[in-house]
């Protein structure tokens, strides 16, 4: 599969407009659906932490669910059946990066899909969508 | 605007009694939009006549805009308050995370009254509000300590502004600032001292959310055309590449870059302290405002040995603009770029604004190279063009105030010039120190009539430079041009653009903007809200007793040279006239 990867962040200005790209992609202006999160790294001066599902050989959240909700796919990462979600919150504490994120509204987790659409939206060559063989230290 | 949109929430804050509330204001939004339209209103409503800037009445007032959180490039906040460094209107926009975190903490304005007993600083997480006792950073020596704690301390990361004062805020030197982010500001005014008087120290905000529009189809198409245009216009690639500093150079060039208290207008270092060089030799980082592909703020790296140890270095993330550079380097004569940057890192510390800094230390060198002030007042400072690290010290007594003379520099140079003369070289229009831009009576008369106050205030400088050095304009004809211009900047800065934005947002474009949120208007009407919120300021102004009649022109604009010839004392005073007419 072609997964997002965060291909320099270095390169990252903090503009956060990935973040708003999929939000808006989950038709929601704003910031409440992003699958995707910029935030410093201790100080601006030190520049930015861009975090993303990773889509793990053997992922910690989908072991973690115990409603058997996550599924891991090979076209679009980790997949939710909303429909089992209890909305334990298990996943996100399994993830040590922090890349599962949460829909407070619905109360359920929400998973980068690898879609690329914020790829579109990152001037600064930061995300890119990249085939995926073996292991990758990117991100 | 549309009912879902919480953009007409507007969250009060007492102070005093630790209390707050949030009312509904679709009516102030529907009419005046956001941004500079919304706070003006509010600080007209909530700010008693003729109360003191420094008492706990004078509101702080924080607006954003229906496009903030939805449209690239619209991310800046506008402060209004009592200006405590004028007596009068203070005004003053501030990009970084603020205007995002407070759309998405579900407010369209933030007021703040009272005064704590206790230095606070206060937690706004979406619906929550708390007062955090701010004692322990109180008195901190350094404004980027203060930030790393409440950064560590408070929840929201990546999702937050956190906006402080430093020492200067507390003691209120009248032209403090407010940092936001490290390297953002409420930088004109001195809106830090307004902080400082309620003791209050930070305001951390945050929230996640999502935001109505009419069709989703429809933004997402004008979104992709915004973007597609910020990202490869030739003048945002500029702002991305050299930012603002690109301006040092050809305003060198053009005879129009203040320098030595503008006794002239061209400086020999500027090479060394441009755009140019300090992206080749210090350029650390590049950092973007939220919502803002561009990211034009510039950080250098500067890797400084320790004075004793060998092999010991200390390494500094300093922001370097085009006015603050102005302010301490040309204005100073300070052609050193390490001794610039430490300058303005000494100011960011201190939390004071350069743009007034600079000024206010070049009419201090003048007056001591005159013989109005001696060592006694300096005391024992010999304060020399280009001496950096002389300017460093005086920079730290204009926040200590060890004696009357740095207590009657920390007001500004009007007040200083008033009370130990030098009047005709003290730089400041409307009693706010003039910015970098000597290119011609535009420029000037644009800071007279005060009708933005921030940054560099007005459009002026654009019309010296397209229309007044080509063919002369009667002082009807500039001053019709200022306000028209001046009329739709005001609708820039409702919508909270940023600036360097104007010429993606043209008309078109910010009416689809607005029809998209549920905002139908046409351009008459843009034009005419624009005028209207230009007008309601100038009302407040004079409600607070400014008139255009009594203003104080410095006789030094007038000696040094400026790109335009026609720059006269009757000129600028006739234009002034008209202005009051129009805006009457």
């Amino acid at each position: 599969m072609k997964r997002l990867s965060v291909l320099d962040a270095e390169r990252c200005v903090g503009c956060q407009c990935c973040m708003f790209a999929c939000s808006r992609r989950a038709n929601s202006p704003g910031l409440a659906e992003s699958c995707i999160g910029v935030r410093s790294n201790g100080g601006m001066e030190r520049g930015f932490v861009v975090v993303v599902c990773r889509v793990c050989e053997n992922p910690p959240c989908v072991r973690a669910c115990p409603t058997d909700a996550l599924v891991r796919t090979e076209k679009s990462g980790i997949r939710l059946d909303e429909a089992k979600c209890i909305g334990c919150g298990s996943c996100a504490e399994a993830c040590v990066v922090g890349a599962v994120y949460w829909d407070s509204e619905i109360n359920k987790p929400m998973i980068c899909i690898h879609c690329g659409f914020c790829v579109d939206f990152c001037p600064h060559g930061v995300l890119g969508l990249k085939e995926r063989r073996g292991l990758s230290h990117a991100g | 605007m549309l009912d879902s949109d919480p953009l007409c929430n507007v969250l009060y804050v007492d102070l005093t009694r630790k209390r707050f509330r949030v009312e509904h204001r679709q009516d102030l939004f529907d009419s005046q939009m956001g941004g500079a339209g919304v706070a003006t209103q509010l600080l007209a409503q909530e700010c008693p006549q003729g109360c003191d800037p420094l008492g706990p009445e004078n509101p702080i007032v924080l607006a954003v805009g229906p496009l903030t959180g939805l449209f690239p490039l619209a991310s800046k906040t506008v402060a209004m308050f009592k200006s405590p460094h004028t007596g009068n209107l203070g005004e003053s926009h501030c990009g970084g995370r603020s205007a995002v975190s407070i759309r998405m903490a579900g407010y369209g304005a933030i007021v703040i009254t009272g005064r704590s007993e206790l230095p606070i600083y206060l937690a706004v997480h979406g619906g929550e509000v708390h007062f955090r006792d701010a004692s322990t950073l109180w008195g901190m020596s350094s404004s980027l300590t203060v930030g790393r704690i409440i950064r560590e301390r408070e929840p929201g990361s990546g999702l937050r502004t956190i906006m402080r004062i430093g020492k200067a805020g507390e003691r209120m030197v009248t032209y403090s600032c407010v940092s936001v982010e490290t390297y953002r500001h409420f930088g004109r005014l001195g809106l830090g001292a307004v902080f400082g008087s309620k003791n209050l120290k930070a305001i951390v905000v945050s929230g996640k959310r999502s935001l109505p529009v009419t069709s989703n189809r429809t933004y997402r198409r004008i979104y992709r055309d915004i973007h597609e245009a910020a990202t490869t216009s030739p003048a945002m690639k500029k702002y991305h590449d050299l930012g603002t500093p690109q301006n040092v150079l050809p305003l060198n060039k053009l005879g129009a870059l203040p320098t030595r208290n503008l006794r002239e207008a061209r400086f020999e270092a500027a090479g060394e302290i441009s755009g140019e060089a300090y992206a080749e030799r210090y350029l650390g980082r590049r950092l973007a405002c939220s919502h803002c592909p561009v990211a034009c703020i510039h950080i250098a790296a500067l890797r400084e040995p320790h004075e004793t140890e060998p092999y010991f270095y200390k390494t500094s993330m300093i922001s370097y603009d085009y006015e603050p550079i102005y302010a301490m380097g040309p204005m100073l004569g300070v052609g050193d770029p390490e001794g610039l940057l430490r300058l303005l890192d000494r100011a960011e510390v201190l939390g004071l604004d350069l743009m007034s800094t600079g000024p206010v230390l070049a009419w201090a060198t003048e007056a001591l190279e005159k013989g109005l002030v001696s060592d006694r007042e300096t005391d024992g400072l010999n304060l020399q063009w280009g001496d950096w690290k002389t300017y460093l010290e005086a920079t730290r007594r204009i926040v200590e105030q060890p004696n009357d003379f740095y207590a009657a520099l920390a007001r500004g140079v009007d007040y200083a010039s008033s009370k130990y003369g030098g009047e005709d070289f003290a730089l400041a229009f409307g009693g706010n120190e003039m910015p970098g831009y000597h290119t011609g009576p535009a420029a000037h008369v644009g800071c007279l009539m005060g009708a933005r106050h921030s940054h560099l205030d007005n459009a002026g400088y654009s019309v010296d430079q397209k229309v007044l050095v080509e063919r002369e304009l009667s002082p009807e004809e500039l001053a019709n041009a200022l306000i028209k211009e001046e009329s739709w900047r005001q609708i820039l800065s409702s919508l909270v653009i940023c600036f360097f934005a104007r010429e993606i947002y043209d008309r078109d474009t910010v009416l689809a903007c607005l029809k998209s949120v549920g905002y139908d208007l046409d351009e008459e009407k843009l034009l005419e809200t624009g005028l209207a919120i230009h007008r309601e300021k100038f009302r407040f102004k004079k409600r607070e007793g400014f008139s255009l009649d009594g203003l104080r022109i410095p006789g030094r604009i007038l000696e040094t040279k400026s790109p335009v010839s026609n720059l006269t004392e009757e000129y600028i005073r006739a234009t002034l006239d008209h202005v009051g007419r129009v805006l009457a």
